[in-house]
Protein backbone atom coordinates (compact mmCIF):
# COMPACT_ATOMS: atom_id res chain seq x y z
CA UNK A 1 0.00 0.00 0.00
CA UNK A 2 2.35 2.62 1.57
CA UNK A 3 6.19 2.37 1.59
CA UNK A 4 9.16 4.37 2.30
CA UNK A 5 12.54 3.78 0.22
CA UNK A 6 15.40 5.88 1.96
CA UNK A 7 13.42 8.56 2.33
CA UNK A 8 15.59 11.61 3.29
CA UNK A 9 14.78 15.64 4.34
CA UNK A 10 16.87 18.13 4.71
CA UNK A 11 15.51 21.28 5.05
CA UNK A 12 17.01 25.02 3.92
CA UNK A 13 17.82 26.13 7.26
CA UNK A 14 20.35 22.72 6.55
CA UNK A 15 18.51 20.31 9.20
CA UNK A 16 18.07 16.99 8.81
CA UNK A 17 14.60 16.04 9.81
CA UNK A 18 15.12 12.45 8.07
CA UNK A 19 17.78 10.07 7.84
CA UNK A 20 16.81 7.42 5.49
CA UNK A 21 13.77 5.67 6.36
CA UNK A 22 12.33 2.45 4.92
CA UNK A 23 8.81 1.90 6.01
CA UNK A 24 6.27 -0.38 4.79
CA UNK A 25 2.67 -0.08 5.98
CA UNK A 26 0.18 -2.89 4.26
CA UNK A 27 -3.81 -2.09 3.60
CA UNK A 28 -5.85 -2.44 6.75
CA UNK A 29 -3.22 -1.33 9.00
CA UNK A 30 -2.76 1.02 11.97
CA UNK A 31 0.47 2.27 12.52
CA UNK A 32 1.51 4.69 15.18
CA UNK A 33 4.27 6.71 14.85
CA UNK A 34 6.16 8.11 18.17
CA UNK A 35 9.17 9.65 19.10
CA UNK A 36 10.31 12.60 20.93
CA UNK A 37 9.70 16.09 19.86
CA UNK A 38 11.56 16.94 16.68
CA UNK A 39 12.13 13.35 15.85
CA UNK A 40 10.88 14.11 12.18
CA UNK A 41 7.32 12.45 12.72
CA UNK A 42 5.36 15.14 11.01
CA UNK A 43 8.13 15.69 8.33
CA UNK A 44 7.64 11.80 7.59
CA UNK A 45 3.60 12.05 6.74
CA UNK A 46 4.35 14.83 5.08
CA UNK A 47 6.37 14.21 2.67
CA UNK A 48 3.89 11.06 1.84
CA UNK A 49 1.52 13.73 0.50
CA UNK A 50 4.23 16.23 -0.84
CA UNK A 51 3.21 19.18 1.37
CA UNK A 52 6.79 18.88 2.31
CA UNK A 53 8.96 18.21 -0.81
CA UNK A 54 11.11 15.02 0.28
CA UNK A 55 14.64 15.92 -0.83
CA UNK A 56 15.74 12.00 -1.48
CA UNK A 57 14.57 8.31 -1.67
CA UNK A 58 11.40 7.13 -3.08
CA UNK A 59 7.43 6.78 -2.10
CA UNK A 60 5.65 4.33 -3.43
CA UNK A 61 1.87 4.55 -3.39
CA UNK A 62 -0.68 2.56 -5.02
CA UNK A 63 2.10 1.16 -6.98
CA UNK A 64 3.08 5.27 -8.55
CA UNK A 65 6.00 6.78 -7.32
CA UNK A 66 4.57 9.64 -5.53
CA UNK A 67 7.97 11.85 -5.50
CA UNK A 68 8.03 11.56 -9.34
CA UNK A 69 4.70 12.99 -9.90
CA UNK A 70 3.89 16.09 -11.75
CA UNK A 71 1.83 18.56 -9.90
CA UNK A 72 -1.47 17.59 -11.84
CA UNK A 73 -1.11 14.11 -11.09
CA UNK A 74 -0.39 14.98 -7.46
CA UNK A 75 -3.18 16.69 -6.81
CA UNK A 76 -4.72 13.61 -7.37
CA UNK A 77 -2.47 11.30 -5.51
CA UNK A 78 -3.37 13.65 -2.66
CA UNK A 79 -7.31 12.55 -3.41
CA UNK A 80 -6.60 9.33 -2.32
CA UNK A 81 -4.57 10.35 1.04
CA UNK A 82 -6.98 11.77 3.86
CA UNK A 83 -4.96 14.28 6.07
CA UNK A 84 -6.05 15.08 10.07
CA UNK A 85 -4.54 17.71 11.84
CA UNK A 86 -3.38 18.84 15.22
CA UNK A 87 -5.22 21.31 16.28
CA UNK A 88 -7.76 20.39 13.53
CA UNK A 89 -7.21 23.21 10.89
CA UNK A 90 -10.54 23.83 9.75
CA UNK A 91 -11.57 26.79 8.20
CA UNK A 92 -12.70 28.76 10.87
CA UNK A 93 -15.31 30.84 9.42
CA UNK A 94 -16.44 28.13 7.27
CA UNK A 95 -19.64 25.72 8.16
CA UNK A 96 -19.39 22.55 9.64
CA UNK A 97 -21.15 21.52 6.14
CA UNK A 98 -18.31 23.63 3.71
CA UNK A 99 -16.11 22.29 6.14
CA UNK A 100 -16.78 18.16 5.25
CA UNK A 101 -17.29 19.41 1.48
CA UNK A 102 -14.17 21.20 0.99
CA UNK A 103 -12.81 17.08 1.14
CA UNK A 104 -14.06 16.69 -2.32
CA UNK A 105 -12.53 19.64 -3.85
CA UNK A 106 -10.02 17.47 -5.49
CA UNK A 107 -12.86 15.96 -7.21
CA UNK A 108 -15.11 19.21 -8.52
CA UNK A 109 -14.46 21.79 -10.61
CA UNK A 110 -13.46 25.07 -9.37
CA UNK A 111 -16.48 27.06 -10.52
CA UNK A 112 -18.86 23.98 -8.38
CA UNK A 113 -16.50 24.65 -5.38
CA UNK A 114 -16.73 28.27 -5.45
CA UNK A 115 -20.71 28.60 -5.80
CA UNK A 116 -20.90 25.61 -3.57
CA UNK A 117 -22.81 23.60 -6.00
CA UNK A 118 -21.62 19.99 -4.95
CA UNK A 119 -22.86 16.65 -6.84
CA UNK A 120 -26.05 15.69 -4.49
CA UNK A 121 -23.92 12.49 -4.01
CA UNK A 122 -21.23 14.40 -2.27
CA UNK A 123 -23.78 15.86 -0.07
CA UNK A 124 -25.50 12.52 0.52
CA UNK A 125 -21.89 11.64 1.71
CA UNK A 126 -21.21 14.31 4.19
CA UNK A 127 -25.01 14.10 5.53
CA UNK A 128 -24.35 9.95 5.97
CA UNK A 129 -20.35 10.99 7.80
CA UNK A 130 -21.73 13.56 10.10
CA UNK A 131 -24.23 11.33 10.98
CA UNK A 132 -21.44 8.65 11.54
CA UNK A 133 -19.41 10.88 13.79
CA UNK A 134 -22.71 12.47 15.35
CA UNK A 135 -22.69 15.54 14.31
CA UNK A 136 -25.53 15.53 12.27
CA UNK A 137 -27.30 18.64 14.08
CA UNK A 138 -24.70 20.90 13.45
CA UNK A 139 -24.51 20.76 9.84
CA UNK A 140 -24.80 24.92 10.04
CA UNK A 141 -22.29 25.46 12.81
CA UNK A 142 -19.71 27.67 11.96
CA UNK A 143 -16.46 25.78 12.53
CA UNK A 144 -15.28 28.23 15.33
CA UNK A 145 -18.21 27.70 17.29
CA UNK A 146 -17.63 23.89 17.89
CA UNK A 147 -15.69 22.27 20.87
CA UNK A 148 -12.62 20.80 20.26
CA UNK A 149 -13.83 17.22 20.40
CA UNK A 150 -16.49 18.42 17.88
CA UNK A 151 -13.66 19.92 15.45
CA UNK A 152 -11.46 17.38 15.38
CA UNK A 153 -14.72 14.94 14.46
CA UNK A 154 -15.65 17.30 11.84
CA UNK A 155 -11.64 17.29 10.66
CA UNK A 156 -12.04 13.69 10.75
CA UNK A 157 -15.24 13.49 8.47
CA UNK A 158 -13.58 15.98 5.81
CA UNK A 159 -10.53 13.60 5.09
CA UNK A 160 -13.11 10.26 4.96
CA UNK A 161 -15.35 12.09 2.53
CA UNK A 162 -12.07 12.07 -0.18
CA UNK A 163 -12.58 8.44 -0.45
CA UNK A 164 -8.80 7.99 0.85
CA UNK A 165 -7.00 4.56 0.77
CA UNK A 166 -4.29 6.08 3.23
CA UNK A 167 -5.17 8.25 6.43
CA UNK A 168 -2.40 10.28 7.51
CA UNK A 169 -3.30 11.47 11.16
CA UNK A 170 -0.35 14.00 12.65
CA UNK A 171 -0.93 14.67 16.41
CA UNK A 172 -4.79 14.10 16.42
CA UNK A 173 -5.13 14.40 20.26
CA UNK A 174 -2.58 16.80 20.66
CA UNK A 175 -5.09 19.68 22.24
CA UNK A 176 -8.07 17.41 23.47
CA UNK A 177 -8.77 16.47 26.62
CA UNK A 178 -7.95 12.48 27.96
CA UNK A 179 -11.48 10.97 27.43
CA UNK A 180 -12.10 13.34 24.22
CA UNK A 181 -8.48 11.99 23.29
CA UNK A 182 -9.30 8.45 23.80
CA UNK A 183 -13.03 9.15 21.38
CA UNK A 184 -11.26 10.40 18.88
CA UNK A 185 -8.95 7.74 18.83
CA UNK A 186 -11.29 5.13 19.05
CA UNK A 187 -13.28 6.91 16.36
CA UNK A 188 -10.28 6.75 13.91
CA UNK A 189 -9.22 3.34 14.35
CA UNK A 190 -13.06 1.98 13.86
CA UNK A 191 -13.77 4.21 10.43
CA UNK A 192 -10.16 2.93 9.40
CA UNK A 193 -11.03 -0.98 9.82
CA UNK A 194 -14.47 -0.35 8.52
CA UNK A 195 -12.71 0.93 5.57
CA UNK A 196 -9.85 -1.21 5.25
CA UNK A 197 -7.57 2.12 5.11
CA UNK A 198 -3.79 2.04 6.17
CA UNK A 199 -3.43 4.62 8.54
CA UNK A 200 -0.29 6.42 10.00
CA UNK A 201 -0.83 8.06 13.33
CA UNK A 202 1.84 10.61 14.88
CA UNK A 203 1.65 10.48 18.44
CA UNK A 204 3.45 11.70 21.47
CA UNK A 205 0.99 9.83 23.93
CA UNK A 206 2.21 6.41 23.79
CA UNK A 207 -0.37 5.04 26.38
CA UNK A 208 -2.76 5.62 23.90
CA UNK A 209 -0.60 4.18 21.16
CA UNK A 210 -0.65 1.42 23.03
CA UNK A 211 -4.15 1.19 23.40
CA UNK A 212 -4.91 1.63 19.79
CA UNK A 213 -2.31 0.86 17.26
CA UNK A 214 -1.86 -2.20 15.84
CA UNK A 215 1.87 -1.54 14.83
CA UNK A 216 4.35 1.15 16.72
CA UNK A 217 7.22 2.61 14.62
CA UNK A 218 9.56 4.71 17.15
CA UNK A 219 11.19 7.52 15.44
CA UNK A 220 14.57 9.36 17.22
CA UNK A 221 16.25 12.00 15.23
CA UNK A 222 15.10 10.86 11.88
CA UNK A 223 15.57 7.13 12.35
CA UNK A 224 13.36 4.00 12.71
CA UNK A 225 14.81 2.57 16.01
CA UNK A 226 11.77 0.52 16.69
CA UNK A 227 9.24 -1.49 14.79
CA UNK A 228 7.33 -3.64 16.53
CA UNK A 229 3.85 -4.42 18.31
CA UNK A 230 2.53 -2.25 21.14
CA UNK A 231 3.50 -5.10 23.41
CA UNK A 232 7.04 -4.81 22.94
CA UNK A 233 7.34 -1.39 23.95
CA UNK A 234 9.03 -2.31 26.82
CA UNK A 235 11.08 0.24 28.84
CA UNK A 236 14.63 -0.49 26.88
CA UNK A 237 12.33 0.58 23.90
CA UNK A 238 11.18 3.74 25.62
CA UNK A 239 14.58 4.53 26.85
CA UNK A 240 15.98 4.01 23.03
CA UNK A 241 13.58 6.31 21.15
CA UNK A 242 12.97 9.03 24.21
CA UNK A 243 16.21 8.91 26.06
CA UNK A 244 16.85 8.04 29.84
CA UNK A 245 13.68 7.99 32.48
CA UNK A 246 12.40 6.15 35.00
CA UNK A 247 9.53 5.49 33.18
CA UNK A 248 7.49 3.19 36.10
CA UNK A 249 7.43 6.16 38.45
CA UNK A 250 4.40 6.12 40.20
CA UNK A 251 2.71 8.37 42.78
CA UNK A 252 4.71 7.41 45.38
CA UNK A 253 8.18 7.33 43.72
CA UNK A 254 6.82 10.53 42.89
CA UNK A 255 6.10 11.76 46.12
CA UNK A 256 9.85 10.74 47.60
CA UNK A 257 10.98 12.37 44.23
CA UNK A 258 9.59 15.61 45.43
CA UNK A 259 10.62 15.68 49.17
CA UNK A 260 13.88 14.69 48.25
CA UNK A 261 14.26 17.60 45.61
CA UNK A 262 12.91 20.01 48.90
CA UNK A 263 15.31 18.49 51.37
CA UNK A 264 18.27 19.32 48.86
CA UNK A 265 16.84 22.98 48.30
CA UNK A 266 17.00 23.73 51.67
CA UNK A 267 20.55 22.59 52.28
CA UNK A 268 21.74 24.49 49.54
CA UNK A 269 19.84 27.55 50.54
CA UNK A 270 20.93 28.01 54.22
CA UNK A 271 24.98 28.21 53.31
CA UNK A 272 24.40 31.18 50.42
CA UNK A 273 21.75 33.12 52.49
CA UNK A 274 24.68 32.95 55.43
CA UNK A 275 27.43 34.49 53.17
CA UNK A 276 25.19 37.52 52.16
CA UNK B 1 24.22 54.33 38.01
CA UNK B 2 26.00 55.77 40.81
CA UNK B 3 26.58 54.55 43.71
CA UNK B 4 29.23 56.19 46.29
CA UNK B 5 30.17 55.49 49.31
CA UNK B 6 29.73 57.96 52.37
CA UNK B 7 31.01 56.57 55.94
CA UNK B 8 29.64 53.43 56.01
CA UNK B 9 27.15 54.40 54.30
CA UNK B 10 26.06 53.09 50.49
CA UNK B 11 24.58 55.73 48.51
CA UNK B 12 23.31 55.22 45.30
CA UNK B 13 21.76 58.13 42.53
CA UNK B 14 20.14 57.66 38.93
CA UNK B 15 22.89 59.25 37.68
CA UNK B 16 26.54 59.91 38.51
CA UNK B 17 28.66 63.52 38.37
CA UNK B 18 29.42 63.46 34.62
CA UNK B 19 25.47 62.34 33.48
CA UNK B 20 24.11 65.30 35.73
CA UNK B 21 26.41 67.62 33.82
CA UNK B 22 25.50 66.88 30.57
CA UNK B 23 21.57 66.90 31.55
CA UNK B 24 22.00 70.20 32.52
CA UNK B 25 23.96 71.28 29.66
CA UNK B 26 21.50 69.64 27.70
CA UNK B 27 18.28 71.60 29.32
CA UNK B 28 20.24 74.78 28.42
CA UNK B 29 21.31 74.47 25.12
CA UNK B 30 17.55 74.10 24.29
CA UNK B 31 15.73 76.69 26.25
CA UNK B 32 18.64 78.97 23.83
CA UNK B 33 17.42 77.71 20.99
CA UNK B 34 14.03 77.91 21.94
CA UNK B 35 14.46 81.28 22.98
CA UNK B 36 16.28 82.10 19.78
CA UNK B 37 13.64 80.67 17.12
CA UNK B 38 11.04 82.48 19.24
CA UNK B 39 12.21 85.54 18.44
CA UNK B 40 13.24 84.82 15.08
CA UNK B 41 9.40 83.87 14.54
CA UNK B 42 8.17 87.58 16.45
CA UNK B 43 9.76 89.10 14.48
CA UNK B 44 8.11 88.25 10.96
CA UNK B 45 4.88 87.87 12.26
CA UNK B 46 2.49 91.13 12.49
CA UNK B 47 1.24 91.11 16.10
CA UNK B 48 -1.57 93.42 15.51
CA UNK B 49 -2.92 90.52 13.78
CA UNK B 50 -2.60 87.76 15.95
CA UNK B 51 -3.84 90.27 18.83
CA UNK B 52 -7.19 90.70 16.82
CA UNK B 53 -7.76 87.16 16.09
CA UNK B 54 -10.41 86.96 18.72
CA UNK B 55 -12.13 89.65 17.61
CA UNK B 56 -11.87 88.09 14.39
CA UNK B 57 -13.41 85.04 15.05
CA UNK B 58 -16.03 86.29 16.93
CA UNK B 59 -17.27 88.57 13.74
CA UNK B 60 -16.88 85.25 11.18
CA UNK B 61 -18.64 83.86 13.47
CA UNK B 62 -21.23 86.34 13.64
CA UNK B 63 -21.29 86.72 9.75
CA UNK B 64 -21.71 82.89 10.00
CA UNK B 65 -24.77 82.54 12.05
CA UNK B 66 -27.23 82.06 11.00
CA UNK B 67 -26.36 80.00 7.92
CA UNK B 68 -28.37 80.41 4.55
CA UNK B 69 -30.78 77.40 5.06
CA UNK B 70 -32.33 78.44 1.62
CA UNK B 71 -28.51 77.62 0.13
CA UNK B 72 -29.44 73.63 0.74
CA UNK B 73 -31.58 73.09 -2.07
CA UNK B 74 -28.28 74.28 -4.36
CA UNK B 75 -25.88 72.23 -2.29
CA UNK B 76 -27.81 68.58 -2.49
CA UNK B 77 -26.98 67.86 -5.78
CA UNK B 78 -22.98 68.44 -5.02
CA UNK B 79 -23.16 66.83 -1.84
CA UNK B 80 -24.79 63.67 -3.08
CA UNK B 81 -21.62 64.08 -5.85
CA UNK B 82 -19.28 63.75 -3.65
CA UNK B 83 -20.75 60.48 -1.55
CA UNK B 84 -20.83 59.46 -5.33
CA UNK B 85 -17.06 60.30 -5.59
CA UNK B 86 -16.24 58.43 -2.69
CA UNK B 87 -18.26 55.49 -3.43
CA UNK B 88 -17.05 54.98 -7.19
CA UNK B 89 -13.59 55.85 -6.20
CA UNK B 90 -13.28 53.16 -3.45
CA UNK B 91 -15.00 50.67 -5.75
CA UNK B 92 -12.44 51.40 -8.41
CA UNK B 93 -9.40 51.00 -6.01
CA UNK B 94 -11.06 47.75 -4.61
CA UNK B 95 -10.97 46.44 -7.87
CA UNK B 96 -7.26 47.61 -8.85
CA UNK B 97 -5.98 46.63 -5.27
CA UNK B 98 -7.17 43.15 -4.55
CA UNK B 99 -4.90 41.31 -7.09
CA UNK B 100 -2.04 43.53 -6.43
CA UNK B 101 -2.66 42.67 -2.90
CA UNK B 102 -2.23 38.81 -3.61
CA UNK B 103 0.86 39.77 -6.01
CA UNK B 104 2.20 41.36 -2.89
CA UNK B 105 1.73 39.17 0.07
CA UNK B 106 4.80 37.03 0.88
CA UNK B 107 2.85 33.61 0.19
CA UNK B 108 0.89 34.44 -2.28
CA UNK B 109 2.85 35.79 -4.85
CA UNK B 110 3.71 34.10 -8.14
CA UNK B 111 6.88 35.20 -7.88
CA UNK B 112 8.85 36.88 -5.05
CA UNK B 113 12.05 38.42 -7.63
CA UNK B 114 10.22 39.54 -10.79
CA UNK B 115 6.05 40.54 -9.80
CA UNK B 116 6.42 41.21 -6.04
CA UNK B 117 8.83 44.71 -6.39
CA UNK B 118 6.28 45.82 -8.66
CA UNK B 119 3.42 45.23 -6.65
CA UNK B 120 5.20 47.17 -3.98
CA UNK B 121 6.47 49.84 -6.28
CA UNK B 122 2.34 50.55 -7.20
CA UNK B 123 1.48 50.10 -3.48
CA UNK B 124 4.08 52.91 -2.46
CA UNK B 125 3.35 55.09 -5.07
CA UNK B 126 -0.21 55.38 -4.82
CA UNK B 127 0.32 56.28 -1.41
CA UNK B 128 3.15 59.36 -1.48
CA UNK B 129 0.73 61.25 -3.70
CA UNK B 130 -2.10 62.89 -1.79
CA UNK B 131 -5.81 62.37 -3.51
CA UNK B 132 -5.71 66.25 -3.85
CA UNK B 133 -2.45 65.73 -6.19
CA UNK B 134 -3.84 63.48 -8.07
CA UNK B 135 -6.91 65.54 -8.37
CA UNK B 136 -4.99 68.09 -9.84
CA UNK B 137 -3.11 65.89 -12.35
CA UNK B 138 -6.34 64.23 -13.44
CA UNK B 139 -8.21 67.62 -14.15
CA UNK B 140 -5.50 68.73 -16.50
CA UNK B 141 -5.55 65.26 -18.08
CA UNK B 142 -9.44 64.17 -18.47
CA UNK B 143 -10.74 67.56 -17.81
CA UNK B 144 -12.89 68.74 -14.96
CA UNK B 145 -15.50 67.14 -13.45
CA UNK B 146 -16.75 63.82 -11.18
CA UNK B 147 -14.88 61.56 -13.28
CA UNK B 148 -11.32 63.23 -12.44
CA UNK B 149 -12.61 63.09 -8.55
CA UNK B 150 -13.52 59.32 -9.17
CA UNK B 151 -10.03 58.17 -10.37
CA UNK B 152 -8.69 60.47 -8.21
CA UNK B 153 -9.75 58.92 -5.18
CA UNK B 154 -9.56 55.52 -6.64
CA UNK B 155 -5.84 56.42 -7.28
CA UNK B 156 -5.22 57.16 -3.66
CA UNK B 157 -6.98 54.29 -2.28
CA UNK B 158 -5.70 50.92 -4.33
CA UNK B 159 -2.11 51.35 -2.10
CA UNK B 160 -4.18 52.00 0.71
CA UNK B 161 -6.33 48.69 0.70
CA UNK B 162 -3.86 46.98 -0.87
CA UNK B 163 -0.96 47.37 1.98
CA UNK B 164 -3.61 46.47 4.53
CA UNK B 165 -4.73 43.37 2.62
CA UNK B 166 -1.65 42.27 1.71
CA UNK B 167 -0.86 42.59 5.56
CA UNK B 168 -3.37 40.41 5.99
CA UNK B 169 -2.98 37.91 3.79
CA UNK B 170 0.25 37.47 5.33
CA UNK B 171 -0.97 37.34 8.52
CA UNK B 172 -3.49 34.41 7.88
CA UNK B 173 -2.98 31.11 9.66
CA UNK B 174 -1.03 28.33 7.54
CA UNK B 175 -2.51 25.26 8.54
CA UNK B 176 -6.13 25.76 7.38
CA UNK B 177 -4.41 26.44 3.70
CA UNK B 178 -2.07 23.55 4.53
CA UNK B 179 -5.58 20.95 5.53
CA UNK B 180 -6.99 22.36 1.59
CA UNK B 181 -3.82 21.62 0.06
CA UNK B 182 -4.26 18.24 1.60
CA UNK B 183 -7.54 17.53 -0.09
CA UNK B 184 -5.70 17.60 -3.55
CA UNK B 185 -7.40 21.11 -4.08
CA UNK B 186 -6.12 23.16 -6.95
CA UNK B 187 -4.43 26.85 -6.65
CA UNK B 188 -7.55 28.39 -7.20
CA UNK B 189 -9.43 26.60 -4.60
CA UNK B 190 -6.60 26.94 -2.52
CA UNK B 191 -7.23 30.32 -2.80
CA UNK B 192 -11.29 30.47 -2.18
CA UNK B 193 -11.06 27.90 0.20
CA UNK B 194 -8.26 28.43 2.16
CA UNK B 195 -7.51 32.30 2.25
CA UNK B 196 -10.73 34.24 1.41
CA UNK B 197 -12.55 32.85 4.26
CA UNK B 198 -9.64 34.19 6.83
CA UNK B 199 -9.19 37.61 5.29
CA UNK B 200 -12.64 38.27 4.38
CA UNK B 201 -13.27 40.24 8.08
CA UNK B 202 -10.25 42.23 7.36
CA UNK B 203 -11.40 42.81 3.76
CA UNK B 204 -14.69 44.33 4.91
CA UNK B 205 -12.92 46.68 7.87
CA UNK B 206 -10.92 48.06 5.08
CA UNK B 207 -12.95 49.03 2.45
CA UNK B 208 -15.42 50.50 5.07
CA UNK B 209 -12.73 52.83 6.64
CA UNK B 210 -11.46 53.89 3.17
CA UNK B 211 -14.65 55.14 1.91
CA UNK B 212 -15.49 56.33 5.39
CA UNK B 213 -11.74 58.55 4.64
CA UNK B 214 -12.92 59.28 1.12
CA UNK B 215 -15.85 60.63 1.20
CA UNK B 216 -13.98 63.08 3.77
CA UNK B 217 -11.06 63.68 1.42
CA UNK B 218 -13.83 64.48 -1.16
CA UNK B 219 -15.17 67.17 -0.03
CA UNK B 220 -12.23 69.13 -1.03
CA UNK B 221 -11.60 67.38 -4.19
CA UNK B 222 -13.83 70.34 -5.62
CA UNK B 223 -11.00 73.08 -4.67
CA UNK B 224 -9.61 72.05 -7.75
CA UNK B 225 -11.84 71.43 -9.92
CA UNK B 226 -12.76 67.62 -9.74
CA UNK B 227 -16.63 68.38 -8.83
CA UNK B 228 -18.82 67.82 -5.74
CA UNK B 229 -19.14 69.68 -2.64
CA UNK B 230 -15.37 71.23 -2.37
CA UNK B 231 -16.64 73.60 -5.46
CA UNK B 232 -18.97 75.08 -4.00
CA UNK B 233 -17.09 75.64 -0.54
CA UNK B 234 -14.33 76.94 -2.88
CA UNK B 235 -17.14 79.58 -4.27
CA UNK B 236 -18.52 80.64 -1.13
CA UNK B 237 -15.60 81.31 0.50
CA UNK B 238 -14.11 83.49 -2.34
CA UNK B 239 -17.55 85.73 -2.09
CA UNK B 240 -17.19 85.83 1.46
CA UNK B 241 -20.74 84.32 1.70
CA UNK B 242 -19.91 83.43 5.33
CA UNK B 243 -23.26 82.15 6.15
CA UNK B 244 -23.45 79.53 3.12
CA UNK B 245 -19.91 78.16 4.00
CA UNK B 246 -21.37 77.74 7.81
CA UNK B 247 -24.42 75.66 5.61
CA UNK B 248 -21.63 73.73 3.59
CA UNK B 249 -19.73 72.84 6.51
CA UNK B 250 -23.12 71.53 8.84
CA UNK B 251 -23.85 69.52 5.47
CA UNK B 252 -20.52 68.04 5.25
CA UNK B 253 -19.97 67.18 9.13
CA UNK B 254 -23.66 65.75 9.00
CA UNK B 255 -22.51 63.50 6.13
CA UNK B 256 -19.46 62.04 7.53
CA UNK B 257 -21.04 61.15 10.57
CA UNK B 258 -23.50 59.54 8.43
CA UNK B 259 -20.50 57.63 7.04
CA UNK B 260 -18.97 56.79 9.98
CA UNK B 261 -22.20 55.48 11.36
CA UNK B 262 -22.43 53.16 8.72
CA UNK B 263 -18.71 51.89 8.38
CA UNK B 264 -19.37 51.24 12.17
CA UNK B 265 -22.50 49.00 11.19
CA UNK B 266 -20.75 47.33 8.68
CA UNK B 267 -17.78 46.45 10.21
CA UNK B 268 -19.57 44.69 13.46
CA UNK B 269 -22.18 43.00 10.94
CA UNK B 270 -19.39 41.23 9.81
CA UNK B 271 -16.58 40.75 11.93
Amino acid sequence: MLRLEALHKRYATGEVALTSVDLEVPKGQVMALIGPSGAGKSTLIRCVNRLVPPSGGRIFFDSQDVTRLGSRKLLKMRRKMGMIFQEFALVERLSVMENVLSGRLGYVGFWRSFLRKYPQSDIDDAFRLLKRIGLDHMVDKRADELSGGQRQRVGIARALIQDPQLLLVDEPTASLDPKTSRQIMRLICELAHERNLACVINIHDVPLARMFAQRVVGLRLGEIVYDGTPEGLNDDVLTEIYGEEDWHINKYARKAARQESSCEKEETAKPAAMSV
Amino acid sequence: MAVSQQGNLKVWHRFDRKQQWISWAGWLTGTIIFVYCFQLISEKTFWMFVWDAPTQVGDLAYRMIPPTWGYFDKIWKPLWDTINIATLGTLLAIIIAVPIAFIAAANTTPSTKFVRPFALLAIVSSRSINSIIWALLLVAIVGPGLFAGIIAIGLRSVGFIAKLLYEAIEEIDPKQVEAIQATGAGRLQVLTYGIVPQILPAFAGISVYRWDINIRESTVLGLVGAGGIGLQLNASIMELAWSKVSLILIAIIITVIFSEWISAKVRHAII
